[in-house]
This record gives structure tokens, C-alpha cells and sequence, in this order.
């Protein structure tokens, strides 16, 4: 094999403006850079979109208004009554990773959301906040997530543990997810762009592969978000409803 | 046994994790093509819950396929 592959290689970090204080290393990284366009992006999207506010919207009105509305829905379908005041939360979240998901699909780019670091952040960010929102709601009585309903005393003993378990698992199995779909998909697109690269004419078929690949690979970026956020609602929910 | 064919040998294992997302996958579609076949008319609220069902399913086949990479190439 002439060419060698290095799959991993695109989720190499790098320090573009070193910064140091003390022994902390916060420089600013091509994972920051890229974190600060989303940001930028998404800003620029609602705020340029919603600007002239018209009676008809145009094309960059109706996207913002598309993306509102998508998150607004899913709120008002899985959370129900109450979870109106945790809409900035979700909307937020859901479009940062849609946002960081895409921009990782343009090739030479950076894929943010493939560093567990960043994911789990934003998994822990949600597990602490839905546990102290029940905890604010329903003080003591949120222990009664974890106890469920019209169940045999004898069998709770067995219950309780798992109810606890499934709980305390959520951050690890919420970043993995977004983490593991896109370490994956964007490994597997290098993989095959190599193997086009090292074998010469026939490469047309990893090629080909590769295309089908990217499509499937957009598919599961807006998909990821979609799921992210939604299990935010569903988990919102258990800390509001109390099931 | 040495380290190199181990770790191939770890990585076609590690790919066995895909079974299950393929079955799954394919058991989330079936199930909506049925669903969509007997009353067509709710498929407008069948779907998101399918797609999210196939995202949770693949996601699960894909923790397998990210430990063969890391196997492949990081270690």
C-alpha cells in the first residue's frame, strides 16, 4: 500500500493561540475556534432572520421560525404542561449540536462534537440541571422517581437499584451516543477515502461508497441533535411529572 | 500471539457489535412499515418516533464500531 491511512488524524486538536496560566493550558484550540463560529452562526441566523419581523417571512425568517417552532413542538408534545420556561435551555442545546454536527461535515473542517470532553459537558450539563430542577420542584418527593407505582414491596428491593442505575447512567449513555456517531462516521469516511487514495482506478468504488456515506452521515448529524434534545425534554419531564 | 494480530483479532470482535444495530435498525422500519400499511394515516406521528428509535438503535452498534477504531489506531 502506497498511502498511508490516518483516520484519527482529523480529530488531532491544535493550540492556534497558546495560552497559559499557571500550569492550566487554556489555549485557544481549532475545537474552540470552531465552538465560537457555531455560536456566531446560530446568533447571526435568529437574530439577522428575525430582524425585520415581515407580516410574510422570507427565506432566512422562515428558517428561524422553522427551527423555533420544530423545538417549540417538541417541547409542548414531550414535556407538556410546565416545560414552556425550559424552552431557551433545549433550543439552545439542539442548536448548537445541529450546528456543530454540520459544520464537521464540511471536509477539512473540525467535528466538535466528536471530543467526549465536549459532549460529556453538555450531558453533565443536563443530568445536573434536570436533577436539581426536581429537586427544586418537588424537594423530598423527588425520591419518588425512583420508586415505581403500584409494585409489590418484595419486588421494589430489585426495582430501586435498576430505577437508580438507569438514572445515574444517563450523562455516560446521552454523550456517548452523540460522541461515539460521529468519532465513527467521520473515521469510517477517512477509512474509505483512503482506500480510494491506494488503490489507483478501482477507487471508484470506495468512492462511490464514500458519497453514499456522507449522505447518511448528514442524515445522522441531524438526527443526533434531534435525539439529544429530545431526551433532554423526556428527562425534563420525569423531573417535572414525576412520571 | 503477538500485539499486532491481537489487536486485529480484538477489532473484528469488537465489529460484532453491529448485529445487534442491524437488527435493530431493521426491526424499527419493519415495525413502521407495517404500522404505516395498516393505517396510513397516522404516519405523520409514527415517524419521529421511528427515526428516533433507529438513531437509539444505531448509536448502541456504533459504541462496538468506535472501540474497533480505537483498537485499529489509537492504541
Amino acid at each position: 500500500m502506497a498511502i498511508e491511512i490516518h483516520p484519527l488524524e482529523q480529530f488531532q486538536i491544535e493550540r492556534l493561540i497558546p495560552i497559559h496560566i499557571g500550569r492550566l493550558d487554556v489555549s485557544y484550540t481549532n475545537s474552540a475556534l470552531l465552538m465560537t463560529i457555531v455560536v456566531v452562526l446560530v446568533t447571526a441566523l435568529l437574530v439577522l432572520g428575525t430582524r425585520k419581523r415581515a407580516l410574510v417571512p422570507g427565506r432566512w425568517q422562515s428558517l428561524a421560525e422553522m427551527s423555533y417552532e420544530f423545538v417549540a413542538d417538541m417541547i409542548e408534545t414531550n414535556v407538556g404542561h410546565g416545560g414552556r420556561e425550559y424552552f431557551p435551555f433545549v433550543f439552545t442545546l439542539f442548536m448548537f449540536i445541529l450546528f456543530a454536527n454540520f459544520l464537521g461535515m464540511i471536509p477539512y473542517s473540525y467535528t466538535v462534537t466528536s471530543q467526549i470532553v465536549v459532549t460529556f459537558a453538555l450531558a453533565a450539563v443536563v443530568f445536573i440541571g434536570v436533577t436539581i430542577i426536581g429537586i427544586v420542584r418537588h424537594g423530598f418527593r423527588f425520591l419518588r422517581l425512583f420508586v415505581p407505582q403500584g409494585v409489590p414491596a418484595l419486588l421494589l428491593l430489585l426495582l430501586v437499584p435498576i430505577e437508580l442505575l438507569s438514572y445515574f447512567i444517563r450523562p455516560f449513555t446521552l454523550a456517548i451516543r452523540l460522541f461515539a456517531n460521529m468519532l465513527a462516521g467521520h473515521t469510517m469516511l477517512a477509512i474509505f477515502a483512503g482506500f480510494a487514495a491506494s488503490i489507483g482506478l478501482l477507487g471508484i468504488l470506495p468512492m462511490g461508497i464514500d458519497v453514499l456515506l456522507v449522505a447518511l452521515e448528514i442524515l445522522v448529524a441531524a438526527l443526533q441533535a434531534y435525539v439529544f434534545a429530545i431526551l433532554t425534554c423526556l428527562y425534563l419531564s420525569d423531573a417535572i411529572h414525576l412520571h | 500471539m503477538d500485539l499486532a494480530s491481537a489487536k486485529m483479532i480484538g477489532a473484528g470482535l469488537a465489529c460484532i457489535a453491529l448485529v445487534g444495530a442491524g437488527i435493530g435498525i431493521g426491526n424499527v422500519f419493519s415495525a413502521l412499515i407495517s404500522s404505516v400499511a395498516r393505517n396510513p394515516a397516522a404516519q405523520g406521528q409514527v415517524q419521529p418516533f421511528a427515526f428516533l428509535g433507529f438513531a437509539l438503535a444505531e448509536a448502541t452498534g456504533l459504541f462496538g464500531l468506535a472501540i474497533a477504531f480505537l483498537i485499529l489506531f489509537v492504541f
